[in-house]
């Protein structure tokens, strides 16, 4: 095993990644809905408005239903907290052995999980119609992407001998054409589905909308308000960074830093910056052109991304 | 044509194309089922307090040939009752309900005896269009609580909606009962908007009843001003000038362009696809602008007068082009866009035998079957060689979709003909060359706006003044509709189900 990274360069590393994800979060919903406005031919706020509507929703007066108990408050703060842990822990802008084996995909996976569960639990504990059914809706289609996501990363992972995602990583980089082969990009498919069905976009969800009888994720959190919606909108927005640089960094390394060093590091930060960029405009303008799914046919493209892992899987242990 | 030989009541000509005859209320239900078993239809019913007695009012309508029939049925003021229509007629039940709440006009044997106008906070044994309800009373607690009949069994559960909703839509509450996301039953309560029109209208006058009919429901300003206008000319036996006709058929006709392409827009949003949305608002925009160079005001108010009508230009035919080219591009958007047109097939159908047993009207009613178009039953202007109704059999959210585009079409093409046909853009006839009010006939008018039928009924008093007005708008007869189309549709289907209706709930409320 290679020898570790100074501990200098490993806490820079994880400074700047959760840095990143807490603004750039926001800021890529904002770069989103600019492109997205642009699209349909009309002007749209500035990009960073979404940091400017936590602002003010961070000043706001705390309201909590009457009757929730103690999962309400605390549900935001997990989902934001285990985006934060994965933050640390992923090889967002560097892939060294510095992160350990603690940057299992799958742990990666569960962290992911976790959030999601805790909002659920947060919108059942207000006792309202919107929460339960925003939940039930949010469950259904967590339980079906979950397995399509864990398929995908075995496939990815049965090549590299390994589910840790720096070993994945140094793996693709010394094998270019390994990036082309059949699991990998039908694991590739089977990942970009999910992560739409995961982070509420069209075609899944939509996330604009106003009619409350369609809302997915947004009636989850249909009665949170001022910070405690500021965190959901946060940590929402946190993921979705935290899935796209994982994406790129699976499946189009390059640019990422395999070396501890300053020159490394930038090189990694602009290009992960510039990937998660390049894939946030490609997904608005893949929503311009999109409707929603009818609830019922979500579940048909979920089992088409889970056949597509299946089949990732199969590939990649019957030609290695 | 239609025979009226077994009618136990002696009908006289009394305005534009329309009989009347006075009966007793023993009488009524027979009379009822021999106009409803001609093919005519229940239009309106309106009460009245004539001082010393009540009367109800039955406008049953027909056409073509344009066949407008009244029942007057003079009531006992100390205990009115009329015997229920309801099992004749589904509309019946529903303007009764209506009527027993605002006159107190009770309807005996009626299958459903409750609440419909005034909910339960009003105190019982109050009817604000009586003459001796002047100022409202003190609300109560539970005065004529009208419980939502219970739905039960395994993994049954309620979704309360409304009245206050996200977005800026108009009140209403939706009460749904669901098994996993498949709605059982729905009811709407409505009514959170009553302003009580029809008795503002009262003795007021004639210009100021025009105002107030051009803000019934802000989207058909032309549909119930016309509809005003038609029934205080055909009170006044006032005759309108062709011209005047046939600006009042433009500006129909540019009403409904405007609705219909901005319900387009609002379907395709309402599915997740913003971008037919984003076009056909800038359509609207550019619609609105039309409007507004047409008539002054962009929602096309001040166009339509009593007497005639007045422009301050057409839309030129060079208009007429840049819209279609536009709407065409907006359509194909929306038309070759697979998971669009896969969310409203079969969404929400509304066969044809239920449309027609509820009485539906206007576009829901041509997307299910129902021919009816009161520019052909009822029409007040010749129209373009060809004309005929729009119509789809396929009563789901796609046929209502479709009845929209073919109906702007249609329009497009009306516009073209009818602009070539104005000789003088303000033609009003004047104040001297109206007749000699006959206010014991009142008078009806009807158009068809563009969610369908508009009715007033207009009596006038011997000063010339409102005596009364019975507004009908399509959107009251069509609501009865909408849950009835619901059955085997899914909760998250319901926003586009209700939007393919786009059911006015000012002009229901009044």
């Amino acid at each position: 095993m290679t020898p570790s990274w100074p501990v200098v360069s490993v806490a820079a590393i994880s400074l700047l990644q959760v840095l990143g994800v807490l603004v750039g979060g926001p800021l890529l919903f904002g770069l989103m809905y600019k492109v997205r406005c642009r699209l349909e031919g009309r002007v749209g706020p500035p990009i960073r408005q979404p940091l400017l509507d936590l602002r003010k929703l961070a000043r706001r007066e705390r309201t909590r239903p009457e009757h929730a108990s103690w999962i309400f408050p605390l549900a935001p703060l997990v989902l934001v907290a285990t985006t934060l842990v994965i933050a640390v822990i992923a090889p967002l802008l560097a892939a060294g052995p510095a992160f350990g084996w603690s940057a299992d995909l799958f742990a990666v996976v569960y962290l992911l999980l976790l959030g999601s569960v805790a909002l659920a639990l947060g919108a059942l504990d207000t006792g309202t119609a919107f929460g339960g059914m925003g939940a039930s809706r949010a469950m259904t289609i967590g339980a079906l992407s979950e397995p399509a996501l864990l398929v995908a990363i075995l496939a990815l992972s049965v090549p590299a001998h390994s589910s840790n995602v720096p070993v994945i990583i140094i793996r693709s980089l010394s094998h270019p054409l390994w990036l082309a082969t059949p699991e990998r990009l039908l694991a590739l498919v089977a990942f970009l589905i999910v992560i739409v069905a995961e982070s509420g976009r069209l075609p899944v969800d939509n996330p604009s909308t106003h009619l409350e009888l369609t809302m997915i994720h947004e009636a989850m959190v249909l009665e949170y308000a001022g910070p405690d919606l500021a965190l959901v909108r946060l940590g929402g927005s946190m993921r979705l960074v935290v899935l796209l640089a994982l994406f790129a960094d699976l499946f189009v390394p390059w640019g990422i830093a395999t070396a501890p060093g300053a020159g490394h590091l930038a090189v990694g930060l602009v290009a992960t910056v510039a990937k998660v960029a390049a894939l946030g405009v490609a997904l608005a303008a893949f929503e311009v052109a999109m409707a929603k799914l009818r609830l019922f046919r979500v579940p048909e493209l979920l089992a088409g991304a889970f056949v597509l892992a299946v089949l990732a899987v199969v590939s990649a242990l019957v030609m290695p | 044509m239609i025979s009226l030989d077994a009618l136990p009541v002696v009908l006289r000509p009394v305005g534009h194309r329309r009989h009347a005859g006075t009966l007793g209320p023993v009488d009524l239900p027979e009379a009822a089922a021999t106009l409803l078993g001609n093919g005519m239809r229940l239009a309106l019913v309106s009460g009245h307090d004539d001082g010393t007695s009540m009367r109800a009012v039955y406008l049953f309508t027909s056409g073509p040939p344009d066949t407008r029939i009244e029942l007057h049925v003079p009531l006992d003021r100390s205990n009115p009752q009329v015997p229920t229509l309801a099992k004749l007629s589904f509309p019946a039940s529903r303007f009764e309900r209506e009527m027993a709440d605002l006159f107190g006009i009770e309807p005996v044997d009626h299958p459903q005896p409750r609440r419909l106008v005034l909910h339960q906070h009003w105190p019982a044994g109050w009817h604000p269009m009586r003459h001796e309800s002047t100022e409202p009373p003190e609300m109560v607690a539970d005065a004529g609580s009208f419980p939502f009949v219970p739905v039960e069994g395994p993994g049954v559960y309620e979704i309360p909606v409304g009245p206050v909703h996200a977005g800026l839509i108009e009140p209403g509450h939706f009460r749904f009962w669901v098994v996993g996301e498949t709605i059982l039953r729905m009811k709407a309560r409505l009514w959170f908007v009553h302003k009580g029109i029809e008795q503002l209208l009262q003795g007021k006058d004639i210009a100021f009843g025009l105002e107030i009919a051009e803000r019934i429901s802000g989207d058909t300003a032309v549909g119930h001003a016309l509809a005003y206008c038609q029934a205080v000319e055909d009170a006044q036996q006032v005759h309108v000038p062709d011209d005047a006709q046939v600006l009042r058929g433009v500006l129909l006709e540019l009403e409904r362009l405007y609705n219909h392409v901005a319900d387009i827009g609002a379907l395709c949003n309402d599915v997740g696809f913003g971008l037919a949305q984003a076009w056909a608002l800038s359509l609207r925009e550019q619609l609105l602008q039309l409007n507004g160079e047409v008539t002054g005001h962009r929602l096309l108010r001040g166009g339509v007068v009593p007497g005639g009508a007045r422009v301050r230009r057409l839309p030129t035919a060079a208009d007429l082009v840049e819209v279609g080219d536009r709407f065409e591009e907006l359509v194909e958007l929306a038309t070759s866009n697979a998971l669009v047109m896969e969310r409203f097939a079969g969404t929400a159908t509304l066969d044809e035998s239920h449309a027609r047993d509820l009485g539906v009207v206007g576009v829901v009613g041509r997307a299910s079957g129902l021919v009816f178009d009161a520019r052909v039953a009822h029409p007040f202007v010749d129209m373009a060689e060809g004309f005929s109704p729009v119509l789809h059999t396929g009563g789901d959210a796609l046929a209502r979709f479709l009845v929209r585009v073919d109906e702007v079409r249609a329009s497009l093409a009306l516009l073209g003909d009818l602009t070539n046909r104005v000789g003088n853009l303000h033609a009003v006839v004047s104040p001297g060359a109206r007749g000699v009010p006959d206010h014991s006939t009142g008078g009806v008018g009807i158009a068809e706006g563009w969610r369908g039928v508009v009715i007033h009924r207009v009596e006038l008093d011997e000063a010339g003044r409102l005596a009364r007005v019975k507004v009908v708008d399509p959107s009251f007869l069509n609501w009865p509709a909408l849950p009835v189309a619901l059955a085997d549709t899914i909760v998250p289907d319901f926003p586009l189900a209700n939007k393919s209706f786009n059911l006015s709930y000012a002009g229901n409320d009044l």
